[in-house]
């Protein structure tokens, strides 16, 4: 098995697509000759050719319409949003059409389309590059979101959402691109969508994250077990449509949850799945239920943003509000 | 820089073929259509006319819903729709009813539509066109991709995409029409300049002095065209196709039409913003007058022709209501069961629950 960074195995899931389909088209502003301005598709554009792989104008309305209007004639696109805080120029070519394509036809058109865009903070980004605005299209009925943790998750989830016949917004954390190495099959795979994984077993909290969050979790988890707390963390993967199964039959084994994400307080995935563990599990639980978040502002201009983004400090500390609650 | 501005308006004069009195005034563009051609042509407009005022009716009685009047504007909706070819995609406008049912979209199923039912956008397969958009401008993106794609099929097709006068401030017009000049699809934009987007004028609407100029920006050919005379509209829409499909790029075409009725039936009000001068100019431009004049000059169309028509239109209607009415009523169900491929687990959940409650 090859040893992969998380960029070279969504890299390599593009490419086992490009090659599996010949309807598997890659687009998006400088990913032909230029490669992405991460080189996600860096070497694509020569092996596969221009009509393939190629540059669009500069304009993410454009992008997304573009995406739906190669859709209508049977290619599944992979486009890419420079960066995902430039997202609301695209809003409504994805929520407003490409999510509601199989919904308005009655089923008879689709919107098999995948767009990639890096987001994610503690790489020093100026405004609007790093922002996490994966709970505005979690919202979005239509679409799936899916964020991975791993390499091996990214190349099995890209593979799959690729193959999907309906429109995934697959979020890369840009932190987590190049930061380590894990272990990819260098064969074709696919990890199935809205499926969580529980990255690390454990019986006296469930600590819920995904993206970057899901190694603060871990390295929290490592620090805790020093205290004798044992910790379960899942992994969302997909943070559209969840996993709810997986979450309840965590919380039955622990009856305690924190949850991690590097998002804002105010909305997003967080509250959604807190929810849904009240309505379902609420017995169970021996402690409210608490968060780890950014706080309730802007982004913060890189200079904060250390302070600004959770930690795994900020999670011991949650956690021990729930286990002496 | 005002020099640069009025060179580049110059180029954009109003092609006509067929003046208000149904004389031909631009011979040599005259396109090649054949008597039968002609007929259908008028056929058409007559059709679309009735089907306009009976939908007006029937939208009065509370029999349809949503409902945006096309009165005055058959010309440049059948003769843009007549210079397609079944193959051909159409990406149309909220009041581009019309082409989709020329292009094979059973009424029945427009009149669903109106009344909102999805069924009214399972469109058969052979209309290879999506439903209305009531985004503005959307549609535009939007065929710059479907353009793309039938390229790269290598198919002989063009998609063709409707947007009214307000439409062309709309980001999304311009970035339609950038991406597909910079890729050479084979696109038509259609711009129906009917001077209203509801109620603010096209004087307010832009500083451009045509609509059609706004091709200049994003390199591609653009014209305007008088878009009371269908045989002009017939005209350019057929040369836009042919240069589009021989891959000489895509076309704007500004049509100068207007709408008789209001904005849409619910609630607008047009004399709040237009006069009966205006409205009376207009009227004497009428595309069905002036080519009815035309054909009876060519002893191709009559009086009773025209009836026949209307009563074939008032037939057609009666039939196609009574099959909206007997179509099965739509479920909350359906439209759960018609979000994704596979429904997920929450909506599993959620189609039960909604089971439950139409079984009561």
């Amino acid at each position: 098995m090859a040893q992969m960074t998380m960029i070279q195995a969504i890299t390599d899931a593009m490419r086992t697509e490009l090659k599996n389909d010949d309807n598997v088209l890659v687009f998006g502003e400088d990913v032909g000759q230029n490669g992405g301005v991460f080189r996600a598709t860096e070497g694509l554009q020569d092996e596969f050719g221009v009509d393939r792989v190629f540059d669009t104008p500069l304009a993410e309305s454009g992008i997304g319409g573009l995406s739906i209007g190669l859709a209508l004639q049977g290619y599944r696109p992979v486009p890419e949003i420079q960066f995902f805080g430039f997202v609301y120029e695209a809003m409504d070519s994805i929520s407003g059409q490409m999510a509601r394509m199989r919904y308005r036809s009655g089923g008879s058109k689709s919107a098999p389309i995948t767009i990639r865009s890096p987001f994610g903070g503690g790489v020093h980004t100026p405004e609007l590059h790093a922002d996490s605005l994966e709970g505005l299209i979690a919202q979005q009925p239509g679409i799936k979101v899916v964020i991975p943790a791993t390499p091996h998750d990214a190349k099995g989830l890209l593979i799959a959402a690729i193959r999907d016949n309906d429109p995934v917004l697959f979020l890369e954390h840009m932190k987590l691109y190049r930061s380590f190495r894990g272990e990819v099959p260098e064969e074709e795979y696919t990890v199935d969508l809205g499926k969580a994984d529980v990255k690390r077993e454990g019986k006296d909290v469930t600590l819920i994250s995904y993206g970057a969050m899901v190694h603060a979790s871990l390295k929290a988890a490592e620090e805790l077990e020093k205290n004798d707390i044992d910790a379960e963390v899942i992994d969302l993967r997909t943070v559209s449509p969840i996993d709810i199964d997986t979450i309840v039959e965590s919380v039955k084994k622990t009856n305690r949850v924190v949850f991690v994400q590097e998002a804002q307080r105010q909305a997003g995935v967080a509250s959604h799945v807190i929810s849904e563990i009240q309505e379902r599990a609420i017995l169970h639980l021996e402690a409210p239920i608490l968060r780890v978040t950014a706080p309730d502002t802007v982004y913060a201009f890189s200079q904060a943003e250390e302070v600004w983004l959770p930690n795994h400090k900020d999670i011991v500390n949650k956690v021990n509000e729930v286990i002496n609650f | 820089m005002k020099h640069v501005l009025e060179s580049v308006e110059s180029q954009f004069e109003t092609f006509q073929i067929l003046d208000e009195n149904g004389k031909i005034v631009n011979k040599d563009n005259m396109p090649d259509l054949s008597d039968d051609d002609l007929k259908e042509l008028m056929r058409r407009m007559v059709y679309t006319r009735m089907l306009d005022q009976r939908s007006i009716a029937l939208n009065r009685q509370g029999r349809l819903g949503f409902y945006a009047p096309t009165a005055g504007q058959e010309a440049s909706q059948l003769g843009s729709q007549f210079a397609l070819e079944k193959e051909d995609y159409i990406l149309p406008g909220y009041r581009d009813v019309p082409q989709l049912i020329w292009q094979g979209l059973p009424l029945y199923q427009a009149f669903l539509f109106s009344r909102g039912h999805f069924h009214g956008n399972q469109f058969p397969e052979d209309v290879h066109a999506l439903s209305p958009q009531i985004i503005i401008g959307a549609q535009y993106t939007q065929a710059a991709g479907v353009a793309l794609g039938l390229k790269k099929r290598g198919k002989k097709n063009v998609a063709i995409t409707y947007t009214g006068d307000g439409g062309t401030s709309q980001g999304d017009f311009y970035e339609g029409i950038n991406f597909a000049g910079a890729y050479q699809a084979p696109a038509i934009f259609f711009v129906q300049n009917n001077y209203f987007a509801i109620s603010v004028p096209v004087e307010e609407q832009t500083a451009a002095k045509t609509l059609a100029q706004k091709s200049v920006a994003a390199g591609i050919e653009g014209i305007q065209v008088d878009g009371m005379d269908v045989l002009a509209v017939y005209a350019v829409t057929k040369d836009a196709r042919e240069r589009a499909i021989k891959g000489e790029g895509p076309t704007l075409i500004e049509t100068l039409t207007y709408r008789y009725g209001p904005h849409t039936m619910a609630g607008d009000d047009p004399t709040r913003y237009r006069t009966d001068d205006l409205d009376n100019e207009w009227e004497k431009k009428d595309p069905l007058v002036r080519f009815r004049k035309y054909l009876e000059g060519k002893k191709l169309w009559s009086e009773e022709e025209e009836n026949k028509v209307i009563e074939e239109a008032k037939d057609d209607i009666k039939k196609a209501i009574k099959k909206a009415d007997e179509y099965p009523k739509q479920k909350v169900t359906d439209l759960i069961g018609n979000m994704y491929e596979e429904l997920p687990n929450h909506l599993q959940e959620q189609m039960e629950e909604y089971k439950e409650k139409e079984s009561k």
